[in-house]
């Protein structure tokens, strides 16, 4: 039994228990559950109503125009229109109606509404009308009639359709997948040698290089931009090289990664039992043989860890590639992408929460499939105090 | 685009490639260089030999590790701080001039300001609703899944949970319908919609609630091990002292868990202080929003770039690390010593 299994017997109530974690998960699902709800609602309704309303429908008040007296019949001694307030196609179910605007949902739906001077109105809730009048209609214009009409809960893919193609969040996708990849696992096995020789061998300085590494954790990256962009300037003019290339960024993320991976790797390969690596030595094989074919399977756990965690951040990074990629519509990251839709789009919620559901699909994946890995690296990332 | 992605796993394919390529091109020269033979070499050879390649080898592995390190992270801080002291282009010298505008700006005194203020509520708000939530959590069957949905924001970038957030306080004029949550919200209540994201100073905080949302789980999943690490004789033994929860809580289990806590404390305040992603897309710095790494990018490229100054709001960011830097390298040595 562990420490918190016995406090459980004697603090808060269970029940109050339960119900604060379900309130604080509701709090903390809402807002991303809120834009996966928007970007499949088809754009009027977005404006028209909050995406807490999405399953209702939403209700609105429009105007529309019934037929004129030509399309008038007799019937007896009245004159009648009918008709539908509903073009073809058009899908609602009107809630109530009114002829004057100050009055717009006078009278309820099904019901013979008296207009006076002899005239009178019934809109059912399909829409279909029927408008009698004792006397002939007037041409011209047809009555103006105010609507409040609901519309059906309706969902769409469209959003998605038109942000993958026409606002370039497809290629941006494309983008964001050719720096992540390469990013992430090319610093694994340059990492990973440097963990072994600072975990199992022993040579001069090496708790010096090992505090360096801690240290340089946590070096902003700021720190790094300017004389980074400046050389990338330089080393470009020098060969005739673009100086934002996707190279320029594999390696500037596969270097801003390098420490943590080191650490994380070394704290994991240092823990690795000594027995194994010495009997191995005692059997003849190399260093080298050792690391490639003893340690490298064994931190297959910890190699995970730390290539999550590359992923997410490089995946997830705006500044690096904003600096060293450029922000030309071709080379955006979808982080990126997203930014400038923020700046050219903003108040399209339809295409703003389509491209950033379509951004952070990927990370979540990740993060609901490798969650345990990714919970690991943590654990060994931060430096444990006490 | 098919293309991009075909060169893209190349250039994974290569990468590795040239990265094995390397490590046992170097490992098969320097069994050249320092030859050990088996039987017929002079043993004092050999084992010289063999002696020297312990010496070398581990610069071999280490090597390209360090060169990425010192290209991208040890030079540039060096760099960075000669550039303080040069003009906008970085040719001329002009001594304090850049720390002395950098004093006299009001919108650097701002950024310090907001950033003062970011550290002072999300590194602790982040921290208390991790311990708050790890202790909940650990309590209830269902409590890993909870786990989980808290834990979520980790994985969406800065600018996706702006967006998300941004919908959140969204603002319509007039008589539109609200179809942000929170002024929706404020209106059922009875209250004003507000246009949330431009009210100076409280805006502050409408930004720091995206990053909480996104680093609780974070704190949580920390401290929830560290819980599960306290000794059950400790609280067996208040317990029978009659210690009720809260005490328990507090008197017992917390302080138990302070190295645990500064850990989380502080990795929060490094994120903080380079919190850039978020001002950028919410604001961009405008309503008094500012802080010290948006202003230090605005720098770096307004009117073709001035990186004096830039350099300057960098080493602001670094000096403030710094501190926490030293205790981690202690840390981890005390660590390591005790292995």
């Amino acid at each position: 039994m562990t420490a918190l299994a016995s406090l459980r017997r004697i603090g808060l109530p269970r029940l109050v228990v339960h119900i604060s974690v379900l309130v604080i998960c509701i709090l903390w699902l809402i807002p991303t559950f809120g834009i996966l709800v928007t970007s499949f609602r088809e754009p009027q309704q977005i404006i028209a109503s909050g995406w807490w309303t999405a399953m209702t429908g939403s209700s609105q008040t429009t105007a529309v125009r019934m037929a004129d007296g030509s399309a008038a019949r007799q019937e007896g001694d009245r004159y009648v229109i009918s008709g539908s307030v509903f073009e073809a196609g058009q899908a609602g179910r009107v809630q109530a109606f009114g002829t004057k605007v100050t009055a717009p949902s006078e009278y309820k739906v099904g019901e013979p509404a008296d207009l006076g001077e002899g005239e009178t109105l019934t809109v059912a809730e399909d829409g279909s009308y029927t408008y009698t009048k004792t006397a002939p209609f007037e041409t011209g214009r047809g009555k103006r009639v105010y609507l409040t009409v609901s519309t059906p809960p309706a969902f769409t893919t469209q959003n998605y359709q038109a942000v993958l193609t026409s606002q370039g969040i497809g290629q941006s996708f494309v983008n964001s997948l050719t720096v992540a990849i390469p990013s992430t696992i090319i610093p694994i096995l340059i990492a990973a040698f440097a963990a072994y020789a600072l975990s199992w061998m022993e040579f001069p300085g090496r708790a010096l290089i090992l505090a360096m590494v801690v240290g340089l954790m946590v070096v902003p990256l700021q720190m790094s931009l300017i004389p980074l962009l400046k050389m990338y300037n330089d080393v470009g003019a020098l060969f005739g090289l673009p100086s934002r290339s996707y190279a320029g960024v594999w390696l500037a993320h596969s270097a801003f990664g390098m420490p943590l991976a080191i650490y994380l790797l070394r704290n994991y390969i240092s823990g690795l039992p000594k027995e194994i690596i010495e009997s191995a030595r005692v059997d003849g094989a190399s260093d080298f043989e050792i690391f490639i074919k003893l340690i490298l399977p064994l931190s297959f756990p910890a190699l995970a860890s730390f290539a999550i965690f590359q992923f997410l951040w490089t995946w997830n990074d705006l500044l690096v590639a904003m600096v060293f990629l450029g922000t030309g519509r071709d080379q955006l990251v979808l982080t990126g992408a997203l930014n400038a839709l923020l700046g050219s789009q903003g108040g399209k919620w339809e295409i703003l929460t389509a491209s950033a559901f379509v951004t952070i699909i990927v990370p979540i994946a990740v993060f609901f499939v490798l969650q345990r890995y990714l919970v690991r690296g943590l654990l060994s990332g931060s430096v444990k105090g006490g | 685009m098919i293309s991009q992605l075909v060169s893209a796993f190349g250039a994974v394919i290569a990468g590795v490639f040239l990265c094995a390529l390397y490590y046992w091109l170097s490992d098969k020269l320097l069994q050249l260089v320092f030859p050990v033979r088996d039987g017929d070499g002079d043993v004092r050879v050999a084992s010289r030999n063999l002696a020297r390649r312990a010496s070398v080898r581990p610069w071999l592995f280490l090597g390209p590790a360090l060169l990425l390190l010192g290209i991208y992270l040890v030079y540039p801080v060096v760099a960075t701080f000669i550039l303080s002291f040069y003009d906008r282009s970085g040719t001329t010298f002009v001594g304090g001039a850049n720390y002395a505008w950098a004093i006299n700006d009001a919108q650097f005194r701002q950024a310090i300001f907001n950033n003062i203020l970011w550290l002072a509520v999300v590194p602790a708000a982040c921290t208390f609703f991790g311990l708050v939530i790890a202790v909940m959590t650990d309590r209830i069957w269902w409590g890993n899944i909870a786990k989980s949905l808290i834990f979520m924001p980790m994985a969406i970038s800065f600018v996706g949970a702006s967006v998300i957030w941004k919908f959140i306080y969204e603002y319509k004029g007039g008589k539109e319908t609200q179809i942000g949550l929170l002024n929706a919200i404020v209106q059922f209540f009875g209250g004003d919609p507000q246009v949330w994201i431009s009210m100076p100073f409280w805006n502050n905080f409408f930004l720091m609630a995206i990053l909480i949302w996104i680093q609780t789980g974070f704190a949580m999943v920390i401290l929830s091990a560290a819980l599960r690490g306290i000794p059950e004789e400790t609280v067996e033994a208040a317990v029978i002292d009659g210690a009720n929860g809260w005490q328990i809580f507090w008197k017992i289990m917390v302080p138990q868990i302070w190295g645990t806590i500064a850990v989380v404390w502080t990795t929060i305040t490094i994120l903080v202080l380079k919190v850039f992603d978020i001002v950028l897309t919410m604001t961009n710095g405008q309503w008094n929003t500012m802080v010290l790494a948006n202003l230090m990018f605005d720098w770096m490229f307004r009117g073709g770039g001035d990186s004096g100054r830039s350099a300057v709001i960098a080493l602001v960011i670094m000096a403030a690390v710094t501190p926490i830097m030293i205790w981690n390298i202690r840390q981890a040595n005390r660590q390591s010593e005790g292995h």
